[in-house]
């Protein structure tokens, strides 16, 4: 393996999902596995799945293990090339020329366009700096088609074009990690460039553990029928599936009221909390006979 | 190594076979997490190839009945099945209970393995490995015999003894049943798994890979779809339907920007001394689409209108005007039906049934007196400005096809499509008028979740 491609943050996965555990973020095989993957390969991993399942905590989890710095960059729609990955400093810039009236357009020219005056965006920052770096491209499929051309550069290369500058390339590959809730269908090109991880709702016996990690006072019976209870949901069709952020919600609203069993009375008064729709009230209260 | 290599060419070649579209760049992406892997944990290995191989999850499953095929956990069979003498089918099941009662899911991978060896040989002995021809391993044999559903009784009263005195609450009783469901029906895949892996040995991997890997989700065939896999689409049609408001939202954006309105121009123009900087342009007047849907709802194309009335529910969030009308011989409106707050949309076909007129005095589908029949009732639903679908497979069951009714229809309205779940090569076979219509409106296609998503993106009206 090309000795520079990799990020280098782990050994092995056994190393990923204990040291992800450590600060708190437990994997599944498949994530250890992929991250893993991703850092010894040295390739982007997208990451694809429902919302509230963990992707951009995967991200900071990365990077807290790691000790590396976090880059984020947040896409939305009408993100743009200035947004993303820099931008000129215009009002800098016009005062430099006016400050030195006196020299020639020469001298000015080469003096305007020099990192002095380069505001960096995250993508260009993740690629100059030397220190170990997780790079977080939130949101991918809210951004416009015209960004995913941006970013093929970036990603296949990890080097970007400034036309007065040059060509800068990374003198350490950030790990990337891009994440889409597959609103719009990524192109091709971009998919083909990247690993691809699907993150789900984790399985009982992972997501029982996640709880109690989160919510240490919870007892072993109730994490285990609150996640039941919480599959049962998701197993419905509703507009919106609880999230593992919502079962921990759920996990703490319990413990705070004090409930020790997960009786009717206690779940029609909490179910707010993971449900945001009427109509998933309505329903799940349905399904559940809660009357 | 070169082994290796080969293995995982035919891997790749196999998950072409089955349109995955896997490229050369892939290719080398997989070798290399074979390199970092190794052979060592299977489990790992699947998760690293999924990574390096697949695109979207839609061909998980796909990919996972390959790999069993290409990378079995083990030859020949299992060593629980050697050491023990032949089990009767209730000794099997008395494990089971006890692996569902437990949610062991290594037990029951062990016990699918076993319940394929004891019960679903069929055929010649399989005992003579490389003999093509007769015999093999059958999953629904086995599982017809094994007849795992009967046991969920007994896995709840496991499952209560195991708690002992202490009473759960209510509401983990009742939400139990359909765990052990969800586990009887994983505990299907596992044994459908095994079996496939058994032949695979008998007839060798590229053989059984062509033929016995069930294709994924978009590519199911409306009108053959089981209950599982229409569960399955149920749950794509979300996805699909944002992706088209997305898609749509776009379109309405780009439309804003139209032709220069020159007269507001000028008049701009005058505040920066008669420098048109800012160009105003014309607005554009909103365009209300209307949509009108008419749907065949009876029982031959039960898979396809229960799917379509799925996707007219997320439809309407995005339109600001659809009629839903649904017909089997006669036509009745059912937009309030598909209402929010519509209920389980599982439920809908059968509530359609029992709550809107759609059935005259016999059962059989006829588009001709329907037709004819919305022309008398809900002419005013049709007007310059709607686009009209139709949801059906023409088949009219040899009754007059009734065009000069269509023909009337097409005039009426912008335009009219006509979806239809059969391939074009059986239109007009048997009692199909198929042709016949598409003689008179454009007629489409629309046998799986993947064209029909193409085709609402395609006919829309914008």
């Amino acid at each position: 393996m090309d000795e520079q491609r990799e990020t280098g943050f782990f050994d092995s996965v056994e190393e990923v999902s204990d040291r992800l555990a450590e600060v708190g973020y437990l994997a599944s095989t498949a994530v250890a596995t992929t991250v893993f993957l991703a850092d010894r390969l040295g390739k982007p991993l997208l990451v694809e799945g429902p919302a509230g399942v963990g992707k951009t905590e995967l991200a900071k989890a990365v990077a807290a293990v790691a000790g590396a710095r976090l880059v984020r960059l947040q896409c939305y729609e009408g993100v743009d090339e200035s947004r993303a990955l820099y931008e000129w400093n215009h009002a800098k810039q016009l005062l430099r020329i006016t400050a030195g009236r006196e020299e020639s357009w020469e001298q000015a020219r080469t003096d305007i366009f020099g990192e002095e005056f380069l505001l960096p965006r995250p993508l260009l920052t993740a690629i100059r700096g030397s220190e170990p770096t997780v790079l977080l491209i939130d949101e991918t499929d809210k951004a416009d088609v015209e960004v995913e051309g941006l970013l093929l550069e970036v990603l296949s290369d990890f080097q970007v074009t400034v036309p007065e500058l040059g060509t800068i390339t990374a003198e350490r590959r950030p790990f990337v990690l891009l994440t889409s809730n597959a609103s719009r269908e990524l192109s091709e090109a971009l998919r083909r460039r990247c690993l691809f991880l699907h993150l789900d709702f984790p399985d009982p016996e992972l997501e029982v553990r996640i709880v109690r990690s989160r919510v240490p006072g919870l007892d072993q019976v109730l994490a285990e029928s609150v996640v039941a209870a919480v599959g049962a949901l998701r197993a419905m069709e509703l507009r919106k599936a609880p999230s593992v952020a919502e079962t921990i919600d759920w996990a703490r609203t319990l413990l705070a009221l004090g409930a020790d069993t997960l009786d009717d009375a206690v779940v029609r008064r909490s179910l707010g909390v993971i449900l945001k729709h009427q109509e998933d009230l309505r329903r799940a209260a349905e399904k559940l006979t809660l009357v | 190594m070169s082994s290796v290599a080969a293995r995982l060419t035919s891997f790749v070649q196999a998950l072409r076979a089955n349109a995955l579209r896997v490229g050369p760049a892939e290719t080398v992406d997989a070798a290399q997490v074979l390199a970092v892997l190794g052979l060592a944990d299977r489990e790992r290995l699947r998760e690293g190839l999924a990574a390096a191989l697949l695109r979207a999850h839609g061909q998980r499953s796909v990919f996972d009945a390959t790999f069993d095929l290409y990378f079995p956990s083990r030859v020949g069979e299992p060593e629980v099945a050697q050491r023990r003498e032949e089990l009767t089918v209730e000794e099997l099941r008395e494990q089971l209970a006890a692996a569902l009662a437990a949610g062991d899911s290594a037990a029951m991978a062990q016990l699918a393995a076993l319940a394929v060896g004891a019960l679903g040989a069929f055929g010649q002995a399989p005992d003579a490995p490389g003999t093509p021809g007769a015999g093999g391993w059958s999953a629904h044999q086995t599982l017809d015999r094994l007849r795992p559903q009967i046991l969920l009784a007994r896995v709840l009263a496991a499952l209560r003894e195991g708690r002992g005195g202490a009473r759960p609450s209510e509401l983990t009783e009742r939400i139990e049943p359909d765990e052990i469901r969800r586990r009887i029906e994983a505990f299907r895949t596992l044994v459908a798994t095994e079996a496939r892996r058994r032949s695979a040995e008998l007839r060798g991997t590229d053989e059984i890979a062509r033929r016995a890997v069930a294709p994924s989700v978009e590519q199911i065939d409306f009108l053959f779809a089981g209950r599982e896999q229409l569960a399955e689409l149920r749950r794509a049609v979300r996805p699909l339907s944002r992706k088209l408001a997305t898609r749509l939202a776009a379109h309405r954006r780009r439309a804003a920007r139209g032709r220069i309105d020159v007269r507001r121009t000028v008049r701009r123009s005058l505040g920066t001394g008669g420098v048109p900087l800012r160009p105003a342009y014309r607005r554009r007047r909103p365009q209300r689409p209307e949509l009108v849907l008419l749907c065949d709802v009876s029982s031959s194309v039960a898979g396809f209108s229960d799917f379509t009335m799925l996707l007219v529910q997320a439809l309407r969030e995005e339109f600001s005007r659809v009629r839903v009308f649904a017909f089997v011989n006669r036509i009745d409106e059912v937009t309030e039906l598909l209402g929010p707050g519509g209920g389980d949309p599982g439920e809908l076909a059968r509530r359609i049934l029992a709550e809107a007129t759609v059935l005259g005095y016999h059962p059989y589908s006829d588009y001709g007196s329907a037709l004819g029949e919305f022309l008398e009732r809900y002419r005013e639903a049709v007007g310059p400005r709607s686009s009209v679908l139709i949801l059906g497979d023409a088949r009219n069951n040899n009754r007059d096809p009734n065009l000069p009714a269509l023909r009337q229809l097409a005039r009426q309205s912008r335009r009219v499509h006509w979806l239809n779940p059969e391939p074009p090569a059986s239109w007009s076979t048997g009692d199909s008028a198929a042709l016949a219509y598409a003689g008179v409106v454009a007629m489409h296609p629309c046998r799986n979740a993947r064209q029909l998503g193409e085709l609402i993106t395609r006919l829309l009206p914008l």
